[in-house]
């Protein structure tokens, strides 16, 4: 009988997205939002049989009376968040995001954006972070929510962004989506002196030769491939752009426009409907039109299964890759 | 050898089967296979008509696994039926292997849909009734479910139409196993009197013992030579980690904490009761 390789587990829904030996911080959306809530009873929390897995469990241990099970109905999640919230209340609604897009997407629609309620989807496993296949994978949730006219749109990078993004889309007045990190969620972003500001992008470090756009788990690959081109003397900036709608064009503007650097966008989200294209049509729209830009971001296709560093590999979103992409794309 | 006895081995070897494949991947829902073992083995062993060698023949029962995170049980009963080779379960979850984590049609023989969003199963498993009854083809769908499907509105949709069309060609299996992701299933969104509700939609309904492999039998057997015209459902009762006395006793959760050293032991507890003629 021939005996197992070791070989790289998939990733289970309850993984973390951290590197081995990184510094993490558990829980900070379930942290926050706690915290927040102490002083504004107006908050109550929903899930769809997902509390344990969108750290909302915290919300409900220190808040039982405000905590709703809604089971796994994802579409009533969505219309009763609406309905609470149209008797004044300031729902947080929890599910993974593949479920809480595609599953209820008329839901979100027409209860909550079309009267602009103000409720707060906040979703786990955003993009590629499970290898569980794409019943699980939310590649497509940016592109999804960027259609919904009034939907405000965040993709944070780590566990300080996150504390700092909750008490914030709490106090907008209006429908808000959230990419969710969950568990051990990485913590980088305090090395940078940074404050998350609702709307406003962030020039993370500046470089002469690339100039990286991106969201959520991508500005931390694109910080490590900062990071790992100074060795080849390649100097790259990042800007960060958490809020993808509104985005904050000014500051994309500014940053492309200054010319002679390579442009790439980032992202954690399918080539379709995403960071990506909504750069591009601002770009083009402005007559800011870069020598050189690229989108590195997951292809149009349902994806593998699999162990989730293996799929960073294949997708070309992993570290090392993202470096070489880079590094190639400075040759032609 | 009794088709009992037989059933009974074939249980205890899908039991084996699914434990060895949580061992390659130290995690996996092995309470739900464990529990769910009984119901497979007589689906697969007794009541499906099936060609293993051919998973595509135009005539076969379909057996749509709606809760695809139980794969690793679905895996191990192809396994027993002759549709994947023993020696497969070593990639189970691993790159490029054809037994992903999650069940999915394009990856594997024998598997009809991709579950695993919760609650598309009856939906399809109407389609496919439907549509093999338009074509003449007497093939039987099975729709295989778990107890947190119950939740979703879909699922209730669909029970709602397989009545209005009559879909006596449509079995659907319910693990009640009284647990999902939040806890209990009973405390997460109360579902009792389950019996009443779906005769209230319009359906046949048996509720047994998932882990009495004789009820078990019987109701498979009632539910396929059953003359009323109504779709029918049986609603199992099973016990997380059955077969395994230290997983059976252990906190009950959606994931069953398995220990690096514990799946050995899972091992050797299930060869300890090993049935006669296994
Ligand atoms: C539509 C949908 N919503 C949420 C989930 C996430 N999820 C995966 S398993 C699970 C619990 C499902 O209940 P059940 O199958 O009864 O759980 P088990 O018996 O395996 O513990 C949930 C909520 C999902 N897979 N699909
Ligand atoms: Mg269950």
């Amino acid at each position: 009988m021939t005996q197992p390789k070791p070989r790289l587990t998939t990733s289970a829904m309850i993984a973390s997205i951290a590197s081995e030996g990184q510094r993490t911080q558990a829980a900070p959306f379930g942290k926050a939002l706690v915290a927040y809530a102490a002083d504004h009873p107006e908050i109550v929390g929903l899930t769809a049989d997902l509390a344990k897995y969108t750290d909302l469990h915290l919300f409900a241990q220190a808040y039982p009376n405000r905590f709703y099970q809604m089971g796994i109905a994802e579409q009533v999640l969505m219309a009763s968040a609406g309905g609470m919230a149209k008797v004044g209340l300031t729902p947080f609604a929890t599910t993974y995001a593949v479920f809480g897009t595609r599953r209820a997407y008329d839901f979100v629609h027409q209860v909550i954006a079309e009267e602009h309620l103000n409720v707060k989807i906040c979703c786990a496993l955003p993009g590629l972070t499970t290898g569980y296949g794409p019943s699980h994978q939310a590649t497509d949730d940016l592109a999804m929510m960027r259609a919904i006219p009034g939907m405000t749109i965040v993709d944070p990078c780590d566990a300080l962004e996150i504390s700092q993004a909750v008490p914030q889309i709490a106090a907008h007045n209006g429908p808000v989506y959230m990419r969710l990190l969950r568990g051990n969620v990485p913590l980088l972003l305090d090395e940078y002196d940074y404050q998350f500001e609702l709307g406003k992008a962030k020039l993370l470090c500046d470089g002469n030769e690339v100039l990286v756009i991106s969201s959520g788990l991508m500005t931390m690959r694109a910080l490590e491939v900062a990071q790992k081109l100074r060795s080849d003397r390649i100097s790259v900036a990042v800007l960060h752009v958490p809020t993808l709608k509104p985005l904050d064009e000014a500051a994309i503007l500014r940053e492309a426009g200054k010319g002679g650097r390579l442009v790439v966008v980032s992202e954690n989200h399918s080539v379709i409907g995403g960071l990506g294209e909504a750069v591009a049509s601002l770009l083009l729209q402005q007559g800011v039109v870069p020598t050189r830009f690229k989108l590195l971001a997951l292809p149009d296709a349902f994806l593998d299964a699999g162990a989730l560093p293996t799929l960073h590999d294949r997708y070309g979103i992993s570290t090392e890759k993202f470096a070489q992409s880079v590094k190639l794309w400075l040759k032609q | 050898m009794s088709t009992l006895n037989q059933l009974r081995a074939s249980a205890y070897r899908i039991r084996r089967h699914a434990v060895r494949m949580g061992a390659v991947q130290g995690q996996g829902y092995i309470g739900q296979a464990l529990g769910y073992a009984d119901v497979l083995a007589v689906a697969y062993c007794h009541a499906l008509n099936l060609r293993p060698s051919d998973p595509e023949w135009d005539g076969r029962d379909r057996f749509l696994l709606s809760h695809g995170h139980y794969a690793i049980a679905f895996y191990a009963a192809l396994i027993e039926a002759g549709f994947i080779d023993e020696e497969e379960l070593f990639t189970y979850g691993g790159d490029d292997s054809r037994l992903p984590m999650s069940g999915m049609a394009t990856y594997t023989p024998g598997m009809e849909i991709s579950g695993g969003s919760l609650g598309l199963g009856l939906p399809i498993a109407i389609g496919i009734a439907l549509g093999l009854r338009h074509q003449h083809n007497p093939a039987i769908v099975y729709n295989s479910m778990s107890d947190g499907e119950l939740n979703e509105g879909s699922t209730w949709e669909a029970a709602m139409i397989a009545s209005h069309y009559q879909l006596s060609n449509l079995i659907c299996l319910v693990d009640i196993n009284n647990m999902q992701a939040d806890g209990p299933s009973s405390k997460v969104m109360a579902f009792e009197p389950l019996a009443d509700k779906w005769a209230a939609f319009g359906w046949h309904v048996q509720r047994v013992d998932g882990n009495d492999l004789a009820a078990v039998l019987n109701a498979f057997d009632t539910a396929r030579q059953l003359l009323d015209p109504k779709p029918r459902v049986i609603l199992f009762d099973t016990l997380m980690g059955k077969g395994v006395p230290f997983l059976e006793a252990r906190d009950k959760n959606h994931f069953i904490r398995v220990e690096p050293q514990e799946w050995a032991q899972a091992i050797s507890a299930l060869d300890q009761a090993k049935p006669e003629g296994a």
